[in-house]
């Protein structure tokens, strides 16, 4: 086959592909309009909005709400249900983000050497400086001004919903995406290098690590002994105060570790724009 | 057809997330962004996520916060369990969107482009001189 046959083939194909292009935009909103209505449809056979005999709020919700104090000792009955009774699904939750930094980081990072490689085309090789990739807001007067006040606020109102996960509405989840912001706009402020110099790669990966680890031992542990019928003698506290919950807290902080450092990592990932020091 | 323009008035929550749905389905199949595509993927995680907190919502109840002193009364507080279920949702919809948004980045530096329909022409337009080559 000749370049030019190739040409000709190809634009034969986007002529064809502009006419299946129109049909598959009228097909595909026929089809969303009907599927809305369809399940427009079967929202009318649900019970009414915020009724109380709702059939979902049964027995197992009756269950979580009466026991949770005296089973986990943790007052918010959610922070009860996901960290002790479905404890395990909590571990899933964290080890996905756990799989979603390890897939960014095999996607976007590339080692030195490609690196050099790539620039090896446009800049002779001694001159290529690695430590001068900035980021374009680095050092703005206001954003780091600001953000020099506004950090330790929201570093510790982050600490604060972690640690009062199983008292207050909030949890290792919430609280440890606060943290991740002003990590996030740490580097936003001081660029990526003075971040990783902060935060590099091998501590938020070690520590996540380690707070899997803790979190899987701590709660596999007390799973065994339980269903072994062994005593575990962790003290579950006056329910309402900070020291509370048994290993609650505890699991909380694994919790927003494992999500502070994951979005902090995707962040600082996606920032560099693909290339590793 | 009354029945479903009821449905506004008694479901309101749900009809919302439905149609919500709908959208971030079609934005879905018809954007040829890729970008675009992901913020329906999001939409529609979020649609989900209204339609499980509006089933666990009670009229007139509290958030599963017990107060700790006396006998608990389950009447005065919602459903915990699609709260619960909200959370698995987030984490999972956050991690999707991390893998797919980096998987884009890989995309545009191979093609320059995010527009799905020029990275196929373009696919094609590979395949047929590899072939090419190889006759």
């Amino acid at each position: 086959m000749s370049r030019r046959s190739v040409e000709r083939h190809v634009a034969e194909g986007s002529k064809t592909r502009i006419i299946d292009r129109r049909r598959y935009h009228v097909l595909s909103v026929l089809f969303v309009v009907f599927f809305i209505a369809s399940m427009l449809f079967m929202v009318s056979g649900l019970p009414e909005f915020a009724s109380p005999d709702n059939p979902a709020d049964n027995e197992v919700a009756e269950k979580y709400l009466e026991d949770s104090i005296e089973d986990t000792g943790a007052v918010n009955a959610v922070a009860g249900m996901i960290l002790d009774y479905r404890a395990f699904d909590t571990l899933g939750e964290s080890c996905v983000l756990y799989a979603a930094t390890i897939c960014v980081m095999l996607l976007l990072s590339r080692t030195r050497q490609t690196y050099v490689k790539e620039a090896a085309g446009y800049l002779p090789a001694d001159q290529i400086d690695l430590r001068k990739e900035k980021n374009p807001l680095a050092d703005d007067a206001i954003l780091t001004v600001t953000l020099r006040f506004l950090i330790p606020i929201i570093l510790l109102y982050g600490i604060c919903v972690v640690l009062n996960g199983h008292l207050s509405p909030g949890g290792g989840f919430s609280g440890g995406a606060v943290i991740s912001g002003a990590l996030i706009l740490y580097a936003c402020a001081h660029g990526e290098l003075e971040a990783e110099n902060m935060l590099g790669r091998k501590l938020y990966m070690t520590l996540t690590c380690a707070a899997l680890g803790t979190y899987c031992v701590l709660k596999g542990a007390i799973f065994f002994m339980a269903a072994n019928h062994i005593e575990d003698h962790i003290p579950k506290g006056i329910p309402g105060s900070l020291l509370s919950g048994g290993v609650i807290p505890l699991l909380n902080i694994c919790v927003g570790i494992v999500v502070a450092c994951t979005i902090y990592g995707i962040y600082l990932m996606f920032m560099r724009g693909g290339f590793e020091k | 057809m009354r029945d479903i323009l009821l449905v506004f008035t008694t479901n309101l929550p749900e009809a919302a997330a439905v149609v919500l749905f709908g959208i971030g389905l079609g934005n879905l199949i018809l954007a040829k962004n890729l970008i675009r595509k992901i913020i329906g993927l999001n939409i529609m995680d979020s649609s989900v996520y209204l339609f499980l907190a509006a089933k666990g919502y009670i009229a007139g109840r509290l958030a599963p916060i017990i107060d700790p002193s006396g006998p608990v009364d389950t009447s005065l507080y919602i459903d915990p369990i699609p709260t619960g279920l909200v959370l698995t949702g987030i984490v999972v919809s956050v991690s999707v969107t991390a893998f797919l948004l980096a998987l884009t980045v890989r995309l545009y530096e191979r093609f320059g482009t995010i527009d799905i329909d020029q990275i196929l022409i373009d696919l094609k337009k590979i395949e047929k001189q590899e072939d090419e080559e190889w006759t």
